[in-house]
């Protein structure tokens, strides 16, 4: 018997929704001691059907069809009470963000307890044992410290290890991981999902993990389902799934990977300097009435250059101070020391109205295409807002700005919509719109495609590709993600704790990494052992 | 390969509706909003719907129950056949012309000591947030606003000037401009540190068309519920500082003036207190109803908070 068996299960959504059926017709099974991985991009239904499984669906997003067998007893018909008996003890669920999803004013032993008291009728003594037992298995260390920590204590790497043993207490035969690491650090990452794979292989239970990322999907999976707005269009082994994909669509995923090989192409040496800093650091001081003063360094001594036509990546974690440096050099903040050369020209410290005629050179790109773009503005305006304030002629301003869109791949008559008419993806591009409009001669680009799912990733960063090369531009790549780094850059600055630590062409840096942190970063880098992108 | 063709993303879209669209089907709106547009009519067709000059009296007609008939004289001297549809109060007036008439001075209180505290909350706002330097000392003034009861403050102020509609309205937006001021401020901090904002300095744009351009614009539908708040609670403090004795002169017919005459008799005559109290009671909620629906449909954000 399966531990979990969901048949031609279909989940309704509400009326006037883009689609019926948050889930048509989807057919998949997870046995004991396997891993099934649920893939699919944002809206595939992933997160809905975990929800189904653990009867945590919202009022509007009714099971209308299709079965969910747990162990063989079927839980589109379990009541609430026998749902909750279920929960924890024969399937327990893993969540996206461990801070939002353990109690912040609850102790972790307490969060722990509470299972033990609502499902057992264990004695103080013993549950405090098994408590202490489980974070020993989740490797916590110190776990008398730990026990007694409150989630804001706890780094985010140790906030989902306390997650992890809340679901394990009572040895569930069901783990359902939704996303467990995409909040995670890419090193941090690694030593969950290898956490996971140890627990599950030892304790032999299911596991029902959902991603995005086709990287963990190598690094973990047994089987792979593949979901396509609500629909089932792959199910299979992970071998079978990933090299030999039978649907386009699958194929098209894999396709969007980028590899981890850097890319091949030739940086001319001579290109002219457009931006370098020298000796960058910014230190934030919290200077409270009264208090003690606390300094808090978050870059230091950052010289880095980017020539005409080519593409610098900062590479890091988060808190490694490459936004930090990014926006010092936009000057969205003052740099505390050092200089960031424009042209050769020292602009770390110019006053705004020295600096306003030179602030058109430097264009950012932000990550999060659903905050990018001022909602009360349509696109033209929010395009044209720049020229405008360089003199341009509106007329002038405009014509530039439906062949700025022409450029970015979108429809010109668009122009007068509103940005919540348009996909992140789109919204993206119009970012990437406005900020070529300025005719800048460096474009930043913060995280520019993290946010974005696979393939639109693929489609952006050909799109910044193609620009890059059309306008010669210089380009700052800030990025978490090595394969995009190795995808887009011709030289890369790896940032740890507001330091550079590794610099240097593309090739050499992801070819033979010196610094231990870059090694680790690569090592941590889920499925390098799978060649993606080939397809 | 075609990347497009297959993408789902344009599948993707949320589906928005317009914000029109949106409150047009919330009911809350729809039922606060048609009330306070009867209450609106009634007011401006105050001297169409059978009423009285509402500073007539006639002791002939003194204390009559409601839907009673009698007598009334105007100020020619013509005496007036008269249906009592409210009754009458003590001095033999008209209590429906009195609370119709009434809606007119409630309405206006309750919509210009909005105005005027968004007005000045907004600005006092803008350079809270925007000028470092300003922001300490101004909102310690606010504080010191907000440390004073807002019913007592209204009271000494116009018990500083003269009792008129015009110091009512000053004196009950004073007391509310602080909330405002703290609102915004509290607005253009989060709004600012919006990519969007920040998008906006990299294009080189000015403060003011910032400010005014990004920041302003993205406030206004909180503002908009926190108008039809501020809105109640004025039509609601008028009628206290009239039924105290302390709001707009006796002569002139409000729903809290006519409380307060009808009070001593309110055992014997409860008509006094009953009709101007359920225009009150119905006013208050319409504005309330609507500024729940506003924020349930404006700010969803706000909504789950409360």
């Amino acid at each position: 018997m399966s531990v979990l068996e969901v048949r031609d299960l279909t989940i309704a959504l509400p009326r006037g929704g883009d689609r019926g059926e948050a889930a048509s017709r989807v057919s998949f099974s997870v046995e004991r001691g396997e891993i099934v991985c649920l893939v699919g991009e944002s809206g595939s239904g992933k997160s809905v059907i975990a929800q189904g499984v653990m009867g945590l669906l919202p009022k509007g997003l009714p099971v209308t069809g299709g079965a969910i067998l747990l162990e063989g007893e079927d839980l589109t018909h379990a009541t609430q009470r026998r749902l909750r008996e279920l929960r924890c003890t024969r399937m327990s669920m893993v969540f996206q963000e461990p801070m939002t999803a353990l109690n912040p004013v609850m102790g972790c032993g307490d969060q722990l307890d509470e299972v033990l008291r609502e499902h057992t009728r264990l004695a103080r003594a013993e549950r405090r044992r098994k408590i202490l037992d489980t974070v020993r298995e989740v490797r916590l260390p110190e776990p008398e410290r730990m026990v007694a920590s409150y989630p804001h204590q706890l780094s985010g790497g140790q906030r989902q290890r306390i997650m992890i043993a809340m679901a394990l207490l009572l040895e569930p035969a069901l783990l359902i991981a939704d996303e467990p690491t995409t909040a995670l650090d890419v090193t941090t990452q690694a030593q969950i999902l290898k956490l996971i794979l140890d627990l599950q292989a030892r304790r032999g239970m299911g596991v029902l993990f959902i991603t995005h990322d086709f990287g963990v999907v190598a690094e973990v999976a047994h089987r792979v389902a593949v979901l396509r707005l609500g629909e089932l269009v792959e199910f299979g082994a992970k071998d079978e799934v990933l090299k030999r994909p039978r649907h386009d669509y699958t194929r098209m995923l894999i396709g969007s990977v980028p590899t981890l090989k850097p890319h091949a192409r030739p940086a001319a040496a001579g290109a002219p300097v457009v931006l370098a800093t020298r000796g960058l650091c910014k230190t934030y001081r919290d200077r409270g009435w009264l208090a003690k003063r606390r300094e808090v360094s978050a870059a230091v001594d950052v010289t880095l250059e980017v020539r005409k036509g080519q593409t610098l990546g900062i590479v890091g974690e988060s808190g490694s101070g490459k936004s930090t440096v990014a926006r010092c050099i936009v000057r969205l903040i003052d740099p505390s020391a050092g200089e960031v050369l424009l042209n050769g020209v020292d602009i770390a410290a110019l006053r705004a109205a020295a600096l306003r005629p030179l602030r058109r050179n430097i264009q950012i790109v932000f990550q999060d295409p659903y905050r990018s773009l001022n909602p009360r503005r349509t696109v033209l305006e929010a395009i044209i807002e720049g020229p405008l304030n360089y003199g341009v002629a509106r007329a002038a301003a405009v014509e530039r700005a439906r062949k700025l869109m022409e450029l970015v791949r979108m429809d010109p008559e668009s122009l007068g919509r509103y940005p919540h008419q348009f996909s992140g993806g789109q919204r993206q591009r119009i970012c990437i719109a406005r900020a070529l409009a300025m005719e800048p001669e460096l474009l930043i680009a913060d995280e520019a495609v993290s946010a974005l799912d696979v393939s639109v990733q693929a489609q952006v960063l050909a799109l910044l590709e193609e620009i890059r090369e059309r306008l010669h531009l210089a380009m700052l790549f800030i990025t978490h993600d090595l394969r995009v780094a190795a995808q887009v850059c011709d030289h890369v600055a790896v940032m740890s704790q507001g330091r550079v630590v590794e610099y240097g062409p593309a090739a050499q840096v992801f070819g033979a990494p010196r610094h231990e942190y870059t090694r680790a970063l690569f090592e941590a880098a889920p499925g390098r052992d799978f060649a993606f992108g080939a397809a | 390969m075609d990347l497009q063709a297959l993408s789902v993303e344009s599948a993707n879209i949320a589906r928005q509706d317009s914000a029109w669209q949106r409150l047009r089907g919330n009911w809350s709106v729809r039922v606060g909003g048609y009330a306070l547009l009867l209450m609106v009519l009634v007011a401006f067709a105050a001297p169409l719907l059978g009423t009285v000059d509402p500073s007539l009296f006639d002791a002939a007609s003194r204390d009559l129950r409601p839907g009673q008939s009698g007598e009334i004289m105007t100020l020619d001297g013509e005496l007036l056949k008269h249906k009592f549809v409210m009754g009458s109060d003590s001095f033999g007036r008209d209590i429906y012309s009195r609370v119709i008439y009434g809606t007119r001075v409630s309405l206006l209180v309750g919509i210009c000591a909005a105005l005027l505290a968004l007005a000045f909350g907004v600005v006092f706002g803008l350079c809270a947030g925007t000028l470092r330097w300003l922001d300490g000392p101004l909102m310690r003034v606010m504080d010191g606003l907000m440390a004073i009861p807002a019913i007592l403050l209204a009271i000494a102020l116009v018990a500083m000037w003269r009792a008129s509609v015009l110091t009512v309205v000053l004196a009950i937006a004073i007391t509310e401009i602080p909330r405002v001021t703290r609102l915004v401020r509290s607005l253009v901090l989060s709004i600012r540190e919006e990519p969007y904002v920040e998008a906006a300095i990299s294009l080189g744009s000015p403060t003011w068309k910032i400010m005014f351009g990004h920041i302003l614009p993205n406030c206004i539908a909180p503002l908009l519920v926190q108008g039809t708040y501020i809105c109640a609670s004025a039509i609601l403090v008028e009628a206290i500082l009239s039924f105290l004795g302390v709001g707009l002169p006796p002569d002139i017919p409000t729903w809290g003036n006519i409380m307060a005459e009808g009070r001593v008799q309110f055992m014997t005559y409860p008509h006094n207190l009953f009709f101007p109290g359920v225009f009150l009671a119905v006013t208050v909620l319409a504005v309330n109803m609507l500024g729940d629906g506003l924020r349930d449909t404006l700010d969803p954000k706000m909504a789950k908070r409360v």
